[in-house]
């Protein structure tokens, strides 16, 4: 049942360039050139060796399913139930989401299926990085 | 630190557990830190060391009328209190102080002077997992446990029988919120909250609080009670974030916390006698018997479903029985560690025989922290 609105993110100086991302229709990691690291969530520097020589990189959006509950509780701006689940990047991070496109059921909710990067447009600031099951629209 | 250098002299839980609709939160704090005070046979004038976890320590001190000369507010969820043992010892032997009050006291069904989160709030979380629906702990603590049903094969009947085994435990203790025998089919059964989680899955929700009171060993000998001994601790924290956890199979905090217990009191497995692991859901157990080492990757859902930790069985655990048929009023550590003194001074309701030292281990958050504590009652 939707009650409310769902709580947004509020961007901060660290992860403004990944919701300028999202935005763009673009999914942005940190890439650690002295160590190689792949991270997320953004910050200034890398989380694996301290190093503050880091860019910013466009993802693939290639992911599969790592792990998901499905929720019967309610909570604002939800329809239950509903899935949240956690997609692991080809990239190597782990991100929660929702998964779009797809019944919220154990029978098409499969662990390790693979997923592609959509983008739910919330409002002017605010586009959220969705995932959906690979081909599908 | 000296091993069994710092002692538990005083440890009680509030005189109601439940539902407690005449107290406010604060007050919970209070009324389990009078009550462990009159069990150490000590005044309030003898406390000079305040902490607290998932309350401002300031005005647990100022309620108690305590002008301490040391203070510990460490809040990071159900575990703060394994984690306030810890510090407590460091402070005493440390010489800081000299005799601490450690104070939990939670309205957690009523609601009675709460205010906000026991936890404080996440720069990630808000904004990279609060926007997809995550509300209460059901919603993110049982988010591993598909990826770790894939990899070991645990079913949900096994994960059920964690349920029913701790029923059975509770079943024996008259203060027990659930003391009826259930059954896997019961467990499968009852209403779904996250699935795969069931109701009967999920801890209780309930009013209530505990204190403990520790002080230098040597001073411990003349009080009224048996000493309970600090042989070892640890502690650690991994994320704020569910979605991060390194390992959705296991958690890193879980195993440094438990690996610098179990160094720090000079102890293998085999010479644990009795054990308490944190149950705010059916799966900790199963993370807890592994990252612990007690069995290995995998092996811990046939272990508790074998009846390997039932009462009579070999390894005792959650024998109040716990978080799922006890007590939970949300952050559990406290219950825990009460469990684990009451095994020490022989005094618990499905007391452990001729047990000698007690591994009491705990979770704080979305397996966010964690905190253990190895207790004796040999010198
Ligand atoms: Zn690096």
């Amino acid at each position: 049942m939707a009650n409310g609105e769902r709580e947004l993110p509020r961007p901060t100086p660290e992860t403004q360039h990944f919701w300028d991302g999202t935005r763009k229709g673009e999914l942005r990691f940190q890439c650690c050139e002295d160590c190689k690291n792949t991270y997320f969530p953004p910050r200034h520097f890398c989380p694996s060796c301290g190093s503050k020589n880091v860019n910013v990189v466009k993802a693939s959006g290639k992911a599969t399913l790592h792990s998901y509950i499905i929720s019967h509780l309610p909570a604002p701006g939800f329809q239950t139930p509903y899935a949240i689940a956690i997609a692991k990047l080809e990239e190597g991070p782990t991100m929660m989401c929702n998964i779009l496109g797809c019944e919220q059921t154990p029978e098409a909710l499969i662990i390790d299926m693979p997923l592609s990067v959509t983008f739910e447009r919330i409002n002017d600031e605010i586009t959220l990085p969705q995932f959906k099951p690979m081909g599908t629209n | 630190m000296e091993r069994n250098a710092i002692a538990i002299v005083g440890a009680s839980e509030t005189t109601e557990l439940g539902k407690v609709p005449t107290m406010s939160q604060v007050q919970l704090h209070a009324d389990a830190a009078l009550n462990a005070i009159e069990d150490a046979g000590l005044k309030l004038s003898d406390i000079d060391g305040v902490a607290t976890g998932g309350h401002n320590a300031v005005e647990i001190a100022h309620y108690l009328g305590i002008v301490p000369n040391w203070l510990d507010g460490t809040s990071v969820g159900g575990c703060s209190f394994m984690l306030l043992v810890r510090h407590a010892c460091a402070a005493i032997d440390g010489g800081l102080c000299n005799t601490v009050l450690i104070t939990h006291g939670e309205s957690g069904r009523s609601g009675l002077g709460r205010h906000g989160s026991s936890i404080f709030p996440s720069l990630f979380q808000q904004q990279f997992e609060r926007p997809y629906g995550v509300t209460r702990p059901p919603t993110m603590f049982t988010i591993p446990v598909l990826r770790y049903m894939k990899d070991y094969g645990l079913s949900e009947e096994t994960l059920a029988m964690v349920s029913v085994v701790q029923r059975e435990w509770a079943g024996k203790n008259p203060k027990a919120s659930f003391k009826d025998p259930i059954t896997v089919d019961e467990v499968l059964n009852s209403k779904m909250i996250c699935y795969p989680f069931r109701l009967l899955m999920c801890c209780l929700v309930t009013d209530g609080g505990g204190a403990l009171i520790l002080t230098k060993a040597d001073l411990a000998r003349d009080l009224r009670q048996k000493p309970v001994y600090i042989r070892g601790t640890g502690e650690s924290a991994e994320t704020p974030m569910i979605s991060q956890m390194a390992d959705f199979t296991s958690s890193a905090a879980f195993r440094v916390s438990g690996k610098n217990a179990f160094e720090s009191a000079g102890i293998s497995h085999s010479d644990v006698d009795h054990l308490m692991i944190y149950d705010a859901f059916a799966h900790l157990p199963i993370y807890g018997l592994e990252d612990l080492g007690f069995v290995g990757r995998g092996e811990a859902g046939p272990f508790i479903a074998e009846g390997c930790t039932r009462p009579g069985a070999k390894l005792p655990l959650n024998t109040n029985g716990g978080g799922l048929s006890y007590m939970h009023s949300g952050m559990y550590g406290m219950y825990a560690l009460q469990e684990g003194v009451r095994q020490m001074r022989g005094t618990a309701p499905a007391q452990v025989n001729g047990a000698e030292i007690s591994v009491v281990h705990g979770v704080g958050g979305m397996f966010s922290a964690s905190g253990t504590i190895v207790m004796t009652n040999v010198a």
